[in-house]
């Protein structure tokens, strides 16, 4: 396969970047063998000549495709190919509990759980074209539904189970779900108050609990319908652009949007897999992210599957002291996680890391939202390396921006693009086109040509927002960014008002709307306000109904009633009543304006406010 | 808020008011009383990582007391909580 290398220590079977011997704990050197490769030590190796030499059906002999030439399916190239081959007896996946249970799947178990989750879908009459939903922590139960599903022909839709009953009702609506997995304390909670809404919903999937079983009528229990299910399924003819995730992301204003993604998209996966996290055999590779969100999906399941490492997912959340032992113990190799939880172990000091080993790591990347230069010197410094940042969003489906394994980090910066991607930043001309910046470090859009696998296909139910966001041969991110004179690309901020918190994109108009259904409110706006860990934290400001006196009771109160409706990730954590919010003359509200008075900054031009400064 | 100035209770009531009162901060809609003492607070009032930071960084203000992050876990339930102040305090 082209692009493994292969540098292990023999003693314990890890693996170590550019050959470097290795002391053990006496100190002796630890003999190794290597197969070296002529361009490097890394999948990579050097970045132009990647670029020059790749093309997308160099990408796509990456992948076996389904046999007698029926097409490309995300579960064929992540688990069934593998389990009839050499990594049949490979750890695919291995669950660490809340508490210390551990469960593990080999690339040969997860291909027998795949085939039984298929044929339950098939039993109960969901098939091409229809949507399973999953809403639950992360279990092995759904993993093996996402990957089951994708099997089946059946569109996946992962939620985030730390929303509340209003976003979960809004995307359940969006995505036609038929079928819903999720967990007893989640179905009575967040679903059962809705479910007669959910008019497409048919089937509620409840999985296991720790301590035995109980469900809820109109519910199935995941272990009659799927254990009794037979361990064999073929694949139907998968055309690559069959659809198989389907992601919500959230804009400034209207619904979520649901960014639908085909099977093609395993191209991208792979590719970058092993270009932009240098993924190979023998890694053990941990993903932080949720599959709730576009990471947790694209590189917490698929990418580390058809790259054939071992996958670690800890059901646990964050937790200094226990991640630094989970990197140790289960000796990570490949660390991918986001810059609030890299800010939340800077904070942590190094106490947590004392007499910790982490040697086993090789490489580590960061997504979310940029990382800032401070938190790569202190990885270099405390972990023995730096984070590599990246970029890419749901709409994108995979990475298309890295710093590499094979290039030195440019802290602060996302990178450079990945081979096969074309990026550029452009700007509006006075004629309303739009138009490439060559000259290095002007600000402009970030946009991509179209044209890599795992493009979204469409927003559901609103194909003019899909529209809108391609013009003049480039599909437009919506970040703001700059390229320097190598190449590098630098996050300035976004086009819009929409709010990136802990590496979530939070819509203002989601947020408001749940505020403006409280009765003493009558107008709401939302703001990102900067915070030193999570990067922004959601602030409201709320206009009280006449005759409504304000107090702090109320604010807690309204901040309570936005949680208990929107859920932690997307509910305002500050919130401030405010005697007037000001608006433009057509009447929009000037987040923006709120923003720079929240900041102390100025105001700019009041031009077009209503009633002037304020 | 008014209510940031250290209390330093002094016996087990202050300490359960000062519980309350970081919970409420961060999970405003919470019924403290309805809350299982050995429950997860993290899972029970659906508090993420951010949340229960903010919940911790209260208790220090209302206390005084650091809580290094060995001890986020002593903290994690309304229980644990308690007897993990009233050690801290000295208060029997």
């Amino acid at each position: 396969m082209l692009g493994n290398v292969h540098c292990s220590v023999a003693r314990d079977g890890t693996f170590s970047r550019m050959c470097r011997i290795h002391h053990d704990v006496a100190g002796d050197v630890v003999t190794f063998r290597a197969i070296e490769k002529p361009d490097g030590a890394t999948n990579l190796g050097v970045w132009r000549a990647a670029r020059d030499s790749f093309s997308w059906p160099l990408a796509r002999s990456w992948l076996d495709g389904l046999p007698g030439d029926k097409g490309l399916n995300i579960c064929h190239e992540a688990v069934v190919r593998h389990a009839s081959g050499p990594r049949h007896d490979v750890e695919a996946i291995r669950f660490l509990g809340k508490e210390t249970k551990r469960r593990s799947f080999t690339y040969a178990q997860l291909e027998v759980e795949t085939a039984r989750f298929a044929n339950a879908l098939a039993a109960l009459q969901v098939g091409r074209g229809d949507v399973v939903a999953a809403l639950t922590g992360r279990v092995p139960e759904l993993y093996i539904a996402a990957l089951g599903a994708l099997r089946a022909g059946v569109v996946f839709c992962p939620l985030f189970a730390a929303f509340g009953p209003e976003p979960i009702e809004a995307r359940m609506r969006l995505s036609g779900a038929k079928v819903l997995v999720t967990t007893l304390p989640l179905y009575r909670r967040k679903i059962e108050p809705i479910r007669t809404r959910l008019q497409n919903l048919k089937h509620v999937i409840i999985l296991p609990e720790e301590d035995g079983y109980s469900l809820a009528t109109g519910c199935h229990g995941w272990d009659s319908l799927v254990r009794g299910a037979s361990p064999r399924h073929v694949i139907s003819p998968t055309p690559p652009d069959t659809p198989a995730l389907l992601h919500f992301t959230s804009g400034t204003t209207g619904t979520p949007k649901g960014a639908l993604h085909v099977h093609d998209a395993v191209v991208m996966h792979h590719m970058t897999g092993r270009y932009a996290l240098d993924l190979r055999d023998g890694d053990v590779f941990w993903c932080t992210a949720d599959p709730g969100w576009v990471t947790g999906t694209s590189y917490g399941i698929i990418a580390p599957l058809t790259c054939g490492a071992t996958l670690l997912v800890d059901e646990a959340e964050f937790d200094a002291y226990r991640w630094y032992e989970t990197l140790e113990r289960e000796r990570v190799s490949v660390w991918y996680t986001a810059p609030t939880a890299i800010r939340m172990l800077m904070k942590a000091g190094t106490e947590p890391l004392k007499g910790r080993d982490l040697s086993s790591l090789r490489f580590c990347a960061s997504v979310g939202e940029p990382l800032n230069p401070e938190a790569v010197i202190w990885s270099q410094r405390v972990l023995g390396q730096p984070f590599h940042d990246n970029w890419w969003q749901t709409e994108t489906g995979g990475i298309m921006v890295a710093n590499f394994a094979s290039m030195p980090v440019r802290p602060g910066s996302m990178g450079r693009p990945l081979p096969g991607v074309e990026a550029a930043i452009v700007r509006r001309r006075p004629d309303g086109r739009l138009e490439p910046i060559e000259t290095p470090g002007v600000e402009g859009e970030l946009a991509f040509r179209p044209g890599w696998p795992s493009m979204f296909r469409a927003y559901v139910n609103a194909p003019e927002r899909y529209t809108q966001c391609f013009q003049d041969g480039y599909y437009l991110s919506g970040d703001l960014a700059r390229r320097d004179a190598d190449g590098y690309y630098w996050f300035v901020g976004r086009a819009d008002d929409v709010i990136k918190s802990a590496g979530h994109l939070i819509g203002p108009f989601e947020v408001e709307s749940a505020l403006l259904e409280h009765d003493a409110v009558a107008e709401a706006a939302v703001i990102g306000k900067p915070d030193p860990v999570a990067g922004s934290i959601v602030k409201a400001f709320v206009l009280l109904q006449d005759g409504i006196v304000p107090s702090p009771a109320l604010e807690r109160e309204l901040l309570g009633f936005a949680r208990r409706r929107l859920g932690p990730a997307i509910a305002p954590k500050e919130l401030a009543i405010v005697p007037m919010l000001p608006r433009t003359k057509s009447g929009k509200i000037l987040r923006r304006l709120l923003k720079a008075r929240e900041l102390g900054l100025p105001e700019g031009d009041l031009s077009t406010l209503e009633g002037g400064s304020a | 808020m008014s209510q940031s100035v250290p209390l330093r209770p002094s016996d087990r009531d202050g300490i359960r008011r000062v519980l309350i009162e970081s919970l409420s901060y961060v999970a405003p809609e919470a019924d403290g009383s309805s809350l299982q003492p050995t429950a997860d607070i993290r899972e029970a009032l659906d508090i993420d990582s951010m949340d229960f930071l903010r919940y911790v960084t209260k208790l220090h203000a209302l206390t005084g007391i650091d809580i290094p992050e060995r001890d986020y876990s002593s903290v994690s339930t309304l229980r644990g909580a308690e007897t993990y102040l009233a050690l801290r305090l000295g208060v029997t």
